[in-house]
């Protein structure tokens, strides 16, 4: 990958902004922890992927044609949400294949725009970012399905989460399977949705975990809608947050 | 053809939900992702990608020049004595192996187990033409008696408990209730074994089929396909034409990788290989020997360059095994033939996507199935592309309705307009109000009752991080 760079733009993502504000902050705490400038280019919305996975492309282009606009000129761009990257850099390239002008633009800027623990880990090359929690804290991570099957991530929130000190991190079973959000797929199929996320929270639940550990809001929010339904006693939290609120 | 029932997803998922037989078989199926897992660690994972690269290669060229090698195999099977049927049609094939059988008399029909004879609803069409035809393979067999429909592409009758397997040879062959399972197979090797005695013809499907030497190869575990080839008079092998490799080298790539994700075995315990009808100088085999080339549809895939890939399919579903959807519903609620996550690309361009409207849809994109295929398909990314055509293509294709495409454009509306998609958030926190219980939603009105049916929402942040970047950036603090 390329050299650090100094600045980074942060995409919050519609849904952090709206919903999870803490998990935004918390990208930038961390960040800033590290030295590094953050811009918030107030002009982003949505990279449109809601409209792209149910099909609606030109409504979809529309969207990723303004992120382009937005983001054309930062040197790197974070997002914490490793599905909102795979539409910028797996998905926004086809949306252009008959635009070569934007192609190349979409191109470039697919190459520059990472999910949050990618950058920490593969562009800073920083795993122990200094954060650190009461001795003994049981953290476990569900693998978000487009973090690791779209982009290959994998060990860097791992890596992430073994150097916050104090923490014992575990694995839970079948980490990496599907929580069953899937966006409108968790609504339009809702009794499918939930079947696939019960295996999920029973698999947490044995894990004895206290923390569950995601690089995904929108996963999150489809677990802590289920554990807080069931009074569940594990803490669903964004990896963004959970290192920040772990430094000084 | 088949009946489709592509149409009613929705419900027969619900019904597979609630049905107890059902959800244990399918806890079941981690025994093939398991054993997969397994063969995969011994093989070496350097070695899988290679075999998974190379079979993609094969398959490319071959799916590219599709027709050159269809006509290569031809021209061998006749060479060695063959008989080749075009098929365009279910229709047509049904109607070749029909009146085969009528020009030999042929009274009973035993069969090895064949996905595409089940496309062509092939053992139904025998029957009412009064031509007995058994399947041999024991849980095609069990789905026979059960007058059902396979449930998985490999283990048809998984979703059936010994048990109930038991009642049903007792109901339909009179055998004594036993529920071991060795006794069970033995009561269906008793009486599958007087109708491989007084068959007249075998009719099996075909794993790969091999161009340059017009040679087709069966993989099978009970070696009831191997009868079914040897036994009686006449073997008719039926394929869809996107079986044909082009050489005889290339099955050691398609067998390794074959068995390994279908079932963990290095290979199967029967591997047969047909090259036309008995010779002369042999001693066993057919007097005649037919293989069927059926289109039906796949041809549209051929010319789609966006869902081509499907054809690459070896059938050997891993991808089902792994689907978090199929893994809840099973096979039966997909309505046809193909089942799971390969099923929900192939069933929409055979049967037409406008009756399959619901299977594009059923996934949440998780892109296991294209983790585990041996040919590395890209299921989601072709899901995506057949929601496209739902959501904007010919009327007659499309889902979406009036109201989702109006929520479609206002949601634009907000991408495009930052001031109001803030103003948005700013009015949903107002309006949320009345719903919120210990700050949570436990209600939304439909259509998105889905949701909170079985899980409580989270509510519109009050500053959302638009606003508090301002205090972010003034050096400000962080909570
Ligand atoms: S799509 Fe791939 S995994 Fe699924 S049945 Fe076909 S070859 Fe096997």
């Amino acid at each position: 990958m390329q050299r650090a760079p100094k600045r980074v733009a942060l995409f919050v993502t519609c849904l952090v902004d709206q919903f999870f504000p803490l998990v935004g902050e918390g990208v930038v705490k961390v960040l800033r922890h590290l030295g590094l400038e953050v811009d918030f280019p107030p002009a982003q919305t949505c990279c449109g992927q809601p409209a792209f996975n149910s099909g609606y492309r030109w409504e979809a282009t529309v969207a990723a044609r303004r992120f382009l606009e937005v983001f054309k000129d930062a040197p790197a761009i974070v997002a914490p949400s490793g599905s909102c990257v795979s539409m910028v850099r797996v998905f926004y390239p086809t949306l252009f294949h008959n635009d070569p002008q934007r192609l190349a633009l979409a191109r470039q800027i697919a190459s520059r725009t990472y999910e949050f623990t990618q950058f920490l880990v593969r562009v800073l090359g920083v795993s122990d970012i200094g954060a650190r929690y009461a001795d003994g804290l049981v953290v476990t991570y569900h693998d978000s399905c487009h973090s690791l099957r779209e982009l290959g991530i994998q060990e860097e929130p791992r890596a992430l989460l073994r150097a916050v000190q104090g923490v014992r991190f575990v694995e839970f079973a079948h980490h990496e399977v599907c929580c069953g959000f899937g966006g409108t797929f968790s609504v339009k199929y809702a009794p499918i949705s939930t079947a696939i996320l019960q295996d999920k929270l029973e698999n947490i639940a044995d894990s004895g975990a206290q923390v569950l550990v995601a690089t995904d809001s929108s996963c999150l929010m489809h677990i802590e809608g289920a554990m807080r339904r069931r009074r569940m006693a594990v803490r669903p939290v964004h990896i963004a947050q959970f290192l920040a609120e772990g430094l000084p | 053809m088949v009946e489709v029932l592509t149409h009613q997803f929705q419900k027969s998922a619900q019904k597979a939900l609630r049905d107890a037989f059902v959800q244990n078989s399918l806890r079941r199926l981690s025994h093939f992702h398991e054993a997969r897992a397994q063969a995969l660690a011994e093989i070496g994972l350097e070695r899988w990608e290679a075999l998974r690269e190379r079979a993609r290669q094969i398959k490319a060229h071959t799916i590219q020049h599709l027709d050159h090698y269809l006509a290569m195999l031809a021209e061998q099977v006749e060479k060695w004595g063959g008989k080749v049927c075009w098929a365009r049609t279910a229709q047509e094939a049904n109607e070749y192996v029909l009146q085969v059988a009528r020009r030999h008399g042929v009274r009973l029909i035993i069969k090895s187990k064949s996905m595409v004879s089940e496309e062509m609803g092939l053992t139904h069409v025998l029957e009412e033409a009064g031509v007995e035809a058994v399947e041999t393979d024991l849980g095609e067999y069990i789905i026979q008696l059960a007058r059902e429909r396979p449930f998985h592409i490999i283990a048809p009758a998984i979703h059936k408990s010994k048990e109930q397997v038991a009642d049903l040879f007792a109901q339909r062959l009179g055998a004594e209730p036993v529920t071991d399972i060795p006794a069970l197979a033995g009561i269906a090797r008793r009486a599958l074994r007087e109708k491989f005695v007084q068959a007249d013809m075998g009719i099996t499907g075909v794993n790969f089929a091999v161009a340059e030497t017009g040679t087709i190869a069966i993989v099978t575990n009970e070696g009831n396909g191997r009868m079914c080839t040897s036994m009686p008079r006449v073997h008719i092998a039926i394929m869809g034409m996107e079986k044909v490799i082009p050489r005889w080298e290339d099955l050691a790539v398609f067998l390794a990788l074959l068995t390994r994700a279908a079932t963990g075995q290095r290979i199967s315990s029967y591997v047969t290989f047909v090259t036309g009808p008995r010779r002369s100088d042999e001693e066993d085999g057919p007097e005649e020997f037919h293989l069927v080339i059926l289109d039906n549809g796949r041809r549209r895939l051929l010319e789609d360059p966006e869902l081509q890939e499907a054809l690459y399919c070896i059938r050997c579903g891993a991808c089902l095994n792994a689907c978090p959807v199929y893994g809840k519903v099973g096979g039966h609620a997909y309505g046809w033939v193909y089942p799971g996550p390969i099923g929900s690309i192939v069933t929409p361009m055979l049967v037409g996507l406008p009756k399959a409207k619901d299977l594009p849809y059923a996934s949440s994109l998780c892109g296991a199935c294209r983790e585990v295929c041996p040919l590395r398909i890209n299921i989601p990314h072709m899901l995506l592309a057949l929601r496209q055509r739902l959501a904007e293509g010919a009327p007659q294709e499309r889902k979406g309705s009036l109201l989702e495409k109006a929520l479609m454009r206002g949601w634009l509306f907000l991408v495009e307009h930052p001031w109001a998609f803030g103003l948005a958030g700013r009015v949903a926190s107002l309006l949320q109000r009345p719903l919120m219980r210990n700050g949570r939603i436990p209600w939304l009105p439909p259509p998105f009752n889905g949701w909170t049916r079985s899980r409580d929402f989270p509510p519109v942040a009050s500053r959302p991080f638009r606003a508090r970047w301002k205090t972010l950036t003034r050096g400000g603090t962080h909570d």
